[in-house]
């Protein structure tokens, strides 16, 4: 390779060198704000201030769905750390139990009172009837 | 070596012969397969267990948004080829292609917000995988307007592949975003290392929507390149022989 070819590929892998490290500097510094929401361990460990708009996000605990009218009461886990929700108006259909669940609230005396409910799914995709045999196992 | 090859094949000429001899293929190619994609997938594969019937975006959505990275992966290819071995014919090939992956990636973007609103419950949440796709869609315009705004084209070619070049640092980071922070969307359903989560039946037709996309974006590559070699080598013996 001629040496004028060289030192413009040096040049180049030197730009893109800096500026992946400067990227990564931000990234890195910025860490877990970059997290779209707080587990159910991470929140009660946060300290967050009262009154402060969060977004809490965990599995719909097994059997803790109790409807009442459009009035909805739910625990968000993450298999380590309990979290009691409380919702008022009307969840994505893909909102149940064991399923992935994001919500944007506020934690007040250890409740979380949720204005909007979003569902998460997962990245498995099968026909119904198999799904069932799968769940079954 | 190398050198060598490039130079063999990074004449405009010999592109612009080369792609006309290909482009009725790959466009034929390209609708037989998305059309067959598309149809199977929409019409034939069984429903979600999950999201029933709206999961079937996926056959837009998954296509969309492989491209929007490769188009960009392509790109910085031609920008190395351009900075490094001043191939003009890469630099025509990095303007041509962007307004391709703008469009894409946009497509993407709208796919995914459409397909949210029935399954998560909204059309746009400011996650990782989300907000780092939108700024590969504000990169390849960043990339359109910078090279659009110098009257000296060399320049105008340079400059836009060194941008191309830093901003191939985001491609990475939208493939990682998922595992690297917490986010709404969810992780890859199709991975080297433990294979692929989605069921066979609707597995085949999304490989071959992806494959056929794919021959329709090379065909709509090959297309706006050739005019944009045109403009570019209007004044040259060749084009004027040619056309």
């Amino acid at each position: 390779m001629l040496q004028v070819r060289k030192n413009r590929l040096w040049k180049l892998a030197l730009i893109l060198l800096l500026s992946a490290g400067g990227v990564s500097l931000i990234l890195f510094s910025l860490n877990s704000k970059l997290d779209l929401f707080y587990t159910p361990s991470e929140m009660l460990q946060a300290d967050i201030k009262p009154g402060y708009r969060i977004k809490l996000g965990g599995m719909v605990k097994t059997g803790s769905i109790i409807r009442n009218g459009t009035k909805l009461n739910f625990l968000v886990t993450d298999f380590s750390k309990d979290v009691a929700v409380t919702f008022d108006g009307i969840p994505p259909d893909l909102f149940k139990e064991d399923s992935g669940v994001v919500i944007l609230g506020y934690f007040l005396n250890n409740i979380f009172e949720a204005e909007e409910i979003f569902a998460k799914h997962d990245e498995n995709y099968m026909p119904p009837e198999l799904n069932i045999a799968e769940v079954k196992i | 070596m190398i050198t060598a090859f490039i130079h063999k094949f990074s004449s405009p000429k010999s592109f612009v012969v080369l792609t006309a001899k290909l482009y009725p293929y790959f466009i034929c190619i390209g609708l037989c397969l998305i059309s067959l994609g598309w149809i199977w997938g929409l019409l034939f594969a069984p429903e979600d267990a999950v999201q029933g019937n709206s999961y079937r975006i996926i056959f837009l959505h998954v296509p969309s948004v492989i491209y929007a990275e490769l188009i960009y992966f392509f790109m910085a290819v031609c920008a190395l080829m351009h900075l490094v071995w001043r191939v003009k014919l890469a630099a025509y090939l990095i303007k041509s292609a962007a307004p391709i992956g703008a469009m894409i990636t946009f497509i993407g973007l709208f796919s995914g917000s459409i397909w949210g609103i029935p399954t998560w419950g909204t059309w746009w949440q400011w996650d990782a995988r989300i907000t780092s796709t939108l700024i590969l869609f504000i990169m390849y315009l960043g990339i359109l307007t910078l090279h659009g705004s110098f009257s000296n084209l060399e320049k105008a070619d340079r400059l836009m592949s060194i941008l191309v070049v830093i901003g191939v640092i985001n491609i990475p980071i939208i493939k990682k975003s998922v595992d690297w922070w917490s986010t709404l969307h969810q992780p890859a359903s199709i991975s080297v290392s433990s294979g692929s989560s989605i069921d066979p039946s609707m597995l085949y037709p999304l490989l071959i929507s992806v494959i056929g996309l794919g021959f329709v974006l090379i065909s709509l590559g090959i297309l706006s390149s050739r005019s944009y070699i045109y403009t570019r080598e209007k004044n040259k013996k060749w084009v004027s022989e040619y056309v």
